[in-house]
C-alpha cells in the first residue's frame, strides 16, 4: 500500500497538544509514534481513512456491551468528521481481540482498513470504567497510541469522545473537537407560535437536555470562554432582555435593565466583558458591560442598525452587522469603538460575523440570489468563500479547533436543523438531533 | 507492548472521579431529559388580514371604542416592504384612522409590535422590527397621539401570522401590529 500523499503531518507539537486536552480524564501514554503519519486530500476531494474500531467488553445479563457502545460513539464521531470510513464490525474477521496482544495484521489488512483502534473497556470492583485501547498502522504493522482512561461509568460516552479526539489528532495532525458541547434553541410548536427553550447536548447530538421552561422565547446564546456562562436573549410580549446562565449552579441572571430591547450578548474572549446590542427610537447600537461593574459603554452611534457583533480571540477587534451603508454589510472596528471600517464588498447582503478561534478567518451569513449561504473569508475581507447554501441558513459557530463550522438550516414553512460544514466545504452533515433547533454555539473544548 | 503504569493511573483516576462528582452535583436540573420527537410542520392554511370598513359600516353590537372597534373598523396592523421601515401610502390611512381612534378614546395604551419576514438573519430582523414599531410610534405621534401612551416592541422574525415560506406570506409576515394593552372598553 502506497503511503497516501502527505496533508497533515503529525508532529512532537501535536502530541503535546492532545496531553495538554487530557485533563479530567486519566491518560496513561505508553508508546508515541515515531514516524509522522497522514490524512489525505487529493486533487481536493478527501479520501477517508478506512478505520476498524474494536472496543470489547464483557456483556451483561441483557447482552449488552458497553465496549461496543463505545464503539459506535468513536466511530461516529470520526464518521462525522469526514475523515474517517469507519469499517462494519460485520466485515471484521477477527473479533474481541486481545488487547495485550499485536493484532494479526494480515487480517486488517484483508478487509482494508488502515487503521485500528482495538481495546477493551471493563467496570472494576470499585466501580469505576476503565478502557485500555491501542491504534495501530495495520500496513505499516507498528502501534500509534496505546492509552488508559478511567472515569465513572455514567461518562464513557465522553471516554468515547475523549478517545475519537486523541486517535483524530494522531491521524490527521488537527486538534481533536469531540469532547465538546453545543448550546442551542430547542424548537417545537407551529411556526407563529414555536416554544424556544434554551437548551445543552453533547457535539454529537446526544445527552440533551433543557435549561429554560419555554415561559420565554430564548434565542441566540453563546458560551463564555470556560464554558461555564452561556448568555442569551429572552423575549416576552413586552420585552427582550439578555440573561447569563451559570451551567455549574443552574442559575440564570438579567445582566440589568435597559432602555429598549437588549439582544445579541456575546462574551469578550476573556470573559471580563459582553458585548450587545440595544434598540432605542429605531436605531440599533452595539454597547459592551463590563461584568464585574456593570458600566456600560457604547460602541456605535448613529440612527442605523449594528448588531452582531463577534470579539476577535486576542479581544482588539469586533466584527459587526451594519446597515449604515444602505444594505446589512460587515464591519471592523477597534474593541473601542473607533477605526470602523467596511470589509465585504462582494455584492448581497451579509451579517452575522464570526471570529475563527485562531482568529484568521471570519464566517459569516450571505444572502444573494434568494438563497442564504455560509461562508468564510479573511478578517480584510478577501478570500470569501461560500461552504454551504439553502432557502434559509444562518447563525454560524465555530469548532474550538477551526476545521468545522455548524450552522442552522430551515427549509421553506419547515422546522430548523443543526448542520455542520467542514471549513473547506467538502464535508456536510446534519447534526443527528431529532428535534427542532436553532442558534448553536460550540463550546471550547471540555477539561 | 507497552502496559500503562498502575500508579500513575491510580492518582489520576481520583482526580476524574473528584471532578466528575463536582459536576454532577452543581449539574443544573434539566426540565426534561428527553428531546422531543420532530414534529412535522405542514404549512397552515392562511387567515388573510382583517379587511379594514369605514366606521360608518361597523355592524351592529361592536361597543365603540372596544378591542373589537379598534380591529374591525380601525385595522390593527400595517404592512412594509422588503427590508423597508418607511410607513407606505396604503398604510397612511389605517394609521391615521388609528390616530384618531386614539385620540377618542385618550384612556387606550397600546404596544407597537414590529414584525420582519424570515428573509433576513434573527438579529438583524430583530433591529428591523424595532425599527417598523418605531415608524409607526413616530406616524402616531405626529397626528397627536401622547407618546407616553405608546411602547415599542419587536418581534423580529419569531412570530409570523402567516406560516408560509412565499412571497404572500412574506408580505404579510413585514408588519406593525398595534396591540391595544390597557384601557378598552
Amino acid at each position: 500500500m502506497p503511503t497516501p500523499p502527505s496533508a497533515f503531518p503529525v508532529t512532537k507539537r501535536a502530541l503535546l497538544a492532545m496531553a495538554a486536552g487530557m485533563t479530567g480524564l486519566m491518560v496513561a501514554p505508553s508508546v508515541f509514534a515515531q514516524d509522522e503519519l497522514h490524512g489525505t486530500v487529493d486533487q481536493g476531494v478527501i479520501q477517508p481513512l478506512p478505520i476498524a474500531i474494536d472496543i470489547t467488553s464483557q456483556a451483561d445479563a441483557q447482552g449488552n456491551s458497553l465496549g461496543a457502545q463505545i464503539s459506535k460513539v468513536i466511530s461516529a464521531d470520526l464518521e462525522r468528521s469526514g475523515y474517517f470510513k469507519p469499517i462494519d464490525p460485520n466485515a471484521f474477521i477477527d473479533h474481541e481481540i486481545d488487547v495485550n496482544v499485536q493484532p494479526s495484521f494480515d487480517h486488517w489488512r484483508t478487509i482494508n482498513a488502515q487503521y485500528l483502534s482495538n481495546g477493551l473497556a471493563h467496570v472494576d470492583a470499585d466501580g469505576r470504567l476503565t478502557v485500555d485501547f491501542r491504534l495501530w498502522d495495520v500496513f505499516g504493522s507498528n502501534q500509534l497510541l496505546g492509552q488508559s482512561m478511567t472515569a465513572t461509568p455514567e461518562n464513557w460516552r465522553r471516554v468515547a469522545h475523549k478517545i475519537a479526539d486523541m486517535i483524530y489528532e494522531k491521524l490527521t495532525g488537527q486538534e481533536g473537537y469531540f469532547d465538546t458541547r453545543i448550546v442551542f434553541v430547542a424548537e417545537s410548536g407551529k411556526r407563529g407560535a414555536r416554544v424556544k427553550r434554551l437548551a445543552i447536548m453533547d457535539q454529537d447530538g446526544f445527552g440533551a437536555s433543557y435549561l429554560t421552561d419555554g415561559s420565554l422565547k430564548v434565542m441566540t446564546p453563546r458560551f463564555s470562554a470556560d464554558s461555564q456562562l452561556v448568555a442569551y436573549m429572552a423575549l416576552s410580549a413586552d420585552s427582550a432582555r439578555i440573561y447569563i446562565f451559570n451551567l455549574e449552579t443552574g442559575r440564570q441572571e438579567s445582566v440589568g435593565e435597559v432602555k429598549g430591547m437588549a439582544f445579541a450578548p456575546r462574551f469578550s474572549p476573556d470573559g471580563s466583558k459582553l458585548a450587545f446590542s440595544v434598540s432605542q427610537t429605531g436605531a440599533t447600537n452595539i454597547y459592551v458591560m463590563d461584568l464585574s461593574s456593570r458600566r456600560v459603554t457604547r460602541l456605535t452611534s448613529g440612527a442605523a442598525i449594528n448588531t452582531s457583533p463577534s470579539f476577535s480571540p486576542d479581544g482588539s477587534t469586533i466584527a459587526f452587522t451594519s446597515d449604515r451603508g444602505g444594505s446589512p454589510q460587515i464591519y471592523l472596528m477597534n474593541a473601542d469603538g473607533g477605526n470602523v471600517r467596511r470589509i465585504t464588498f462582494g455584492g448581497g447582503i451579509y451579517s452575522t460575523p464570526v471570529f475563527s478561534p485562531k482568529g484568521d478567518l471570519i464566517a459569516f451569513t450571505k444572502q444573494s440570489g434568494g438563497r442564504f449561504s455560509i461562508g468564510v473569508m479573511k478578517p480584510d475581507g478577501s478570500g470569501e468563500k461560500l461552504l454551504t447554501s439553502s432557502y434559509l441558513e444562518e447563525g454560524p459557530t465555530w469548532a474550538p479547533n477551526g476545521r468545522y463550522i455548524m450552522f442552522f438550516r430551515e427549509p421553506p414553512g419547515g422546522s430548523p436543523s443543526l448542520w455542520m460544514v467542514e471549513a473547506s466545504g467538502r464535508i456536510e452533515r446534519q447534526v443527528p438531533y431529532t428535534g427542532g433547533a436553532s442558534d448553536p454555539a460550540w463550546s471550547p473544548r471540555l477539561k | 507492548m507497552s502496559i500503562k503504569t498502575k500508579t500513575v493511573v491510580k492518582t489520576a483516576l481520583v482526580a476524574f472521579v473528584l471532578t466528575s462528582v463536582a459536576a454532577c452535583s452543581e449539574k443544573p436540573k434539566p426540565v426534561v431529559e428527553a428531546p422531543p420527537p420532530p414534529v412535522a410542520q405542514a404549512p397552515q392554511p392562511q387567515t388573510p388580514p382583517p379587511p379594514v370598513r369605514p366606521v360608518e359600516t361597523a355592524p351592529a353590537g361592536i361597543v365603540p371604542g372596544s378591542q373589537q372597534d379598534f380591529v374591525v373598523n380601525v385595522g390593527d396592523r400595517v404592512y412594509f416592504d422588503t427590508d423597508q421601515s418607511s410607513i407606505r401610502t396604503d398604510a397612511q390611512g389605517i394609521l391615521s384612522a388609528q390616530a384618531a381612534w386614539l385620540n377618542r378614546y385618550p384612556a387606550v395604551r397600546i404596544r407597537i409590535e414590529g414584525n420582519a419576514d424570515e428573509r433576513g438573519t434573527r438579529e438583524y430582523n430583530f433591529a428591523l422590527g424595532a425599527r417598523r414599531a418605531e415608524a409607526v410610534s413616530e406616524f402616531l405621534t405626529s397626528k397627536g397621539v401622547d407618546p407616553s401612551r405608546i411602547s415599542t416592541i419587536s418581534y423580529g422574525k419569531e412570530q409570523p401570522i402567516n406560516p408560509g415560506s412565499d412571497e404572500d406570506a412574506w408580505a404579510q409576515n413585514r408588519n406593525a401590529h398595534t396591540a391595544l394593552v390597557a384601557g378598552a372598553k
